[in-house]
């Protein structure tokens, strides 16, 4: 075999099996997503969004009202707490930090932060907020997804913000601007697309997180809009009801999933067109 | 009493020397051009009048520097209120991510300015002295990024004036620009002169020949030679001015 031809069988080789792993990579996706679709389309009605759950032997009835409302309040309340500590924190790194070793310290740590795996913030919280407290309740499952997003923020507001030019803050501050006019006046209008966008993705990770709300919000059948007790979420929900008996629980799972899925979705999406619009001017 | 007066200027970067004992006056409602080899100083010195070198650490002046009399360089000094009375115009235009008007209104608005119909007199006045008035007066909501280069350059020196400076800095403000934008701001410059006084630094000989009252030659930190630029371009004391103004130097 010549050396030419040699390469080209190696090439040929590398090719397909890359192109073979993408397509089962991809289809796995996709099978999940169809059966998703599947099974959670049919499950949808409108009491799922209506009425709290009905007794597992009462077949059919029942929806998931609590653990939609759930969900919403545990992901304001978290985005609540996160969004400005992160924005704040990445506005000290960027700009009143910038150069300073102490600052490239705390960003590469926050960097480690956003691959802290899930469950082990949500047992942190369990020791921290919930032991102490008496029992799960909504507050802790928030700061539980308020720490997730944390450093995702910080570390998205510092970069959106170094990338903003220095002759525009230089400008600024030969109007006679103070730093801190500088920043709020110029460098957020400058840098506010990219932090949405980030704010949007990081938001998006935290709605599907199931591990660290188990371990602190937990789940509760009826809720009363309040943080103070076990507050319920379709993704505990998911995890409760997916491996019950119940066939009406299952359905439940099903469509819960449906719905996580589809809005995690739609976050991403919309993350991403934001993106691209902003290159592209 | 001239308006700036500098007196035994050093300037360093962290331990590097920029500026060595520099003195010169600038005249009031005239143009000065600051010209020089790359490297020699000139930017170092425009920097020095607004005290811009106060954002990074490090930086060390020694030596006066007098406006109206005051010592800029003194401790005390407010460095805001230094900054709205004298501007600066620099190299590349600096539009802010926002509208026409809110561009030229931000100095105003710093200083705590709010009623509406007073901002857009100054707007309209500031845009009219920086000859761009006619060109954006339907456009004063968009963003000002979707203007032309030298609409941008015009926009900035607009955003300046709307400050009420003394003195308008312009550091190579026309090299980014074609020749006829360029053309646009030097004929506004020599217009601004009668309300303020501008201090220019500039490459293009033909340009500081033509605009200027008075030009300053700088080499390797120090002042060379400093007269009307009649006299710099004609008839220099120095042999190394005459060289350079006729391109033969180095
Ligand atoms: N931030 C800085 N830190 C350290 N040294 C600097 C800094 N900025 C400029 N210098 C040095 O100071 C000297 C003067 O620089 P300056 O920018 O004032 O020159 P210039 O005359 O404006 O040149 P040009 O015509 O290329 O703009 C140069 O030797 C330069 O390397
Ligand atoms: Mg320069």
């Amino acid at each position: 075999m010549t050396n030419a031809r040699k390469r080209k069988l190696q090439n040929i080789a590398a090719l397909s099996l890359s192109a073979l792993c993408a397509l089962i990579g991809l289809g796995i996706l996709f099978a999940i997503l169809f059966d998703v679709l599947k099974n959670g389309a049919r499950s949808i009605n409108w009491a799922l969004f209506t009425q709290d759950p009905a007794p597992p032997h009462l077949a059919g009835g029942g929806g998931l009202k609590s653990a939609f409302l759930g969900q919403g309040l545990l992901t304001l309340a978290a985005a609540a707490l996160g969004v400005p500590l992160g924005i704040l924190a990445g506005t000290y790194l960027a700009e009143y930090g910038r150069n300073r070793k102490y600052a490239k310290i705390v960003s590469n740590l926050a960097d480690m932060a956003i691959s802290v795996p899930s469950i082990v913030i949500g047992t942190f919280v369990y020791a921290i907020l919930v032991k102490p407290w008496g029992g799960f309740n909504g507050w802790a499952g928030a700061a539980a997804l308020a720490i997730i997003i944390l450093p995702v923020i910080i570390r998205t507001t510092e970069e959106m913000m170094a990338m903003v030019p220095w002759n525009l803050r230089e400008a600024a501050f030969a109007l006679g601007a103070s730093y801190h006019k500088v920043i709020v006046t110029v460098v957020y209008r400058a840098a506010a697309g990219g932090i949405f966008t980030g704010i949007l993705l990081a938001v998006a990770r935290v709605a599907g997180e199931t591990a660290p709300l188990l371990f602190t919000s937990f789940n509760a059948n009826f809720f009363k809009l309040s943080l103070s007790g076990p507050t319920p979420s379709l993704t505990v929900t998911i995890y409760l009801y997916a491996a019950s008996p119940y066939e009406n629980w299952v359905r439940m799972a099903w469509a819960a999933a449906f719905v996580v899925t589809a809005l995690v979705l739609a976050l991403n999406i919309l993350g991403r067109a934001l993106i691209k619009y902003r290159v592209k001017g | 009493m001239d308006l700036l007066e500098v007196k035994n200027l050093d300037f360093y970067y962290g331990s590097q020397k920029a500026l060595a004992d520099v003195t010169l006056n600038i005249r009031r409602n005239a143009i000065t051009s600051l010209i020089g080899p790359s490297g020699c100083g000139k930017t170092t010195l425009l920097r020095c009048f607004n005290r811009m070198h106060d954002l990074y650490p490090g930086n060390r002046y020694a030596g006066e520097i007098r406006l109206q009399g005051r010592n800029i360089l003194s401790k005390n000094e407010d460095l805001i209120n230094l900054r709205s009375s004298v501007g600066m115009v620099f190299q590349k235009p600096t539009p802010f991510p926002m509208s026409v008007f809110d561009n030229i209104a931000y100095g105003p608005r710093l200083k705590g300015q709010r009623n509406l119909s007073f901002l857009r007199e100054k707007v309209e006045k500031a845009l009219r002295q920086a000859a761009l008035w006619e060109e954006v007066k339907d456009r004063l909501k968009e963003n000002a990024g979707g203007l032309s280069g030298g609409q941008q350059q015009r926009l900035s020196i607009a955003r300046t004036l709307a400050v009420d400076p003394e003195v308008i800095l312009f550091d190579e403000s026309t090299s980014a620009l074609d020749p006829i934008s360029s053309q646009k701001i030097e004929d506004l410059m020599t217009e601004l002169k009668k309300d303020v006084t501008i201090v220019a630094v500039t490459h293009n000989m033909q340009q500081a020949a033509r605009v200027s009252d008075y030009t300053a030659l700088m080499y390797l930190g120090s002042l060379v030679e400093y007269d009307e630029t009649e006299i710099i371009f004609t008839r220099p004391q120095k042999k190394m001015t005459e060289e350079y103004v006729l391109g033969r130097f180095g």
